[in-house]
């Protein structure tokens, strides 16, 4: 028995003009072309999309979970990046 | 970042399920957790595919081009929830060709329901109405299971379905107002796959080993019971309404617990058929396997094209 899989893709779908791509799942495919064949059949049978990406699974590279506290711990510390942070006297209007 | 000890560990994830944080791929998992879903999503997988059988028996006799054309939608849609699980299930570490390998070698499980003929036309209307109807009961509260991607999966499928049972409840509503043979013919069909339906949710909640665990990690949400209750209760009036009788009968309302009592299952039967032996456990396999050996020179042919096209793509950017 053959053991050799087609790769593993990854299918991101925009639902209408003016949105992003958004992840949707993935899927098995011998190519690229296939697999956006097969993302319209599994993945857009109720027109949910009008633009398919599909990324070859092994290309993506994620950051790990374990290092989220030291990842995003320079965000946290930054809340001056939000405007809730200053006092605007009552009176001033449009800021 | 610091080694934790896998108390620490479990201790936390058991934090973000009680918090309904959602586990994803990357995250740490119990290896309990990771196999137990890996099972139920095979299974589940196993059982969109293998119940495209029953109903695909009846495509090419439907009786008019617009039955025709929904019952093929409908069953496009069950290959569709098929591979949403298999990548769910892929996401867990598991192979994809072992975990059908191990249905095709009985190792894994699908749901019984599908071991049962569908003889009559009837029948694709009891299978939409009550086996899909039961699927819903069951796969609605998993939109909400603690595992992302399959919670993800299931959001897609329950949209899908919905249309599903409202085509096998208008087969019925059509047949029971029809001639009386039709009539019949839907009786007869609810006959057989009353009690198969009711069987789909499972053992009675004591006899059910994996409840309290699934329950603890927010993979189920619903016991069997809950749930099987929930669809008697459901269904009986839709059955009154188009006038079919339940083959029950210890079937009555009971006032004071504001359900219905039903009678009791034959568990017998149901074991008898998830062990292998109900009436087409064979030739659901046997469908299975062929389908899987017939396809395989067009898996091995795709493959070899996109290796043929790659070069010549390399060659031509060279
Ligand atoms: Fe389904
Ligand atoms: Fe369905």
């Amino acid at each position: 028995m053959s053991k050799k899989e087609w790769p593993l893709w990854e299918v991101f779908i925009r639902s209408k003009q003016g949105l992003s791509h958004k992840h949707v799942g993935s899927l098995r495919a011998a190519d690229e072309q296939m697999a956006i064949e097969n993302a319209r059949d599994v993945y857009t049978r109720r027109s949910e999309g009008i633009s398919i990406w599909v990324v070859a699974s092994a290309n993506v590279f994620a950051s790990d979970p374990n290092e989220a506290d030291s990842l995003y711990e320079p965000a946290n510390s930054k809340v001056y990046r939000h405007p809730t942070f200053y006092d605007v006297p009552d009176g001033i209007e449009h800021m | 970042m610091k080694e934790l000890n896998i108390d620490e560990l479990k201790r936390r994830f058991q934090e973000k399920i009680d918090n309904d944080i959602k586990i994803e791929p990357k995250d740490w998992m119990p290896d309990d957790y990771r196999q137990t879903l890996i099972r139920q999503i095979s299974q589940h997988a196993h059982s969109e595919v293998v119940g495209m059988l029953p109903e695909g028996n009846w495509i090419t006799r439907a009786p008019n081009l617009r039955r025709k054309a929904v019952l093929l939608a409908k069953v496009q849609d069950e290959a569709g929830h098929g591979l949403y699980l298999y990548s769910a299930v892929e996401t867990l570490g598991a192979d994809r060709e072992e975990t059908i390998d191990d249905l095709h070698s009985g190792k894994a499980k699908y749901s019984s329901i599908f071991n049962y003929p569908t003889l009559t036309w009837a029948d694709m209307g009891a299978v939409g109405w009550l086996v899909d109807g039961a699927a819903i009961m069951n796969q609605v509260p998993l939109c909400r299971c603690s595992y992302g991607p399959y919670a993800r999966a299931m959001v897609r499928v329950c949209k899908e379905e919905s249309f599903h049972q409202r085509q096998g409840f208008e087969i019925m509503m059509k047949l029971a107002s029809g001639t009386p043979e039709q009539k019949a013919m839907a009786q007869d069909a609810l006959n057989r796959f009353w009690w198969p339906a009711l069987m789909m949710f499972g053992p009675n909640d004591a006899d059910s080993k994996h409840t309290q665990q699934s329950m603890d990690w927010k993979i189920k949400r619903h016991t069997n019971d809950e749930l099987r209750q929930q669809f008697v209760d459901i269904t009986v009036p839709q059955a009154e309404m188009i006038g079919l009788e339940i083959p029950d009968p210890d079937l009555k309302w009971n006032e004071e617990t504001g359900h219905y009592d039903f009678g009791e299952i034959n568990w017998d039967e149901f074991w008898q058929v998830v062990q292998g032996n109900g009436p087409c456990n064979k030739d659901r396999i046997d469908a299975r396997r062929k389908a899987k050996e017939d396809g395989m020179w067009v898996r091995e042919a795709a493959n070899a094209y996109a290796e043929k096209r790659k070069a010549r793509l390399a060659k031509k950017a060279s």
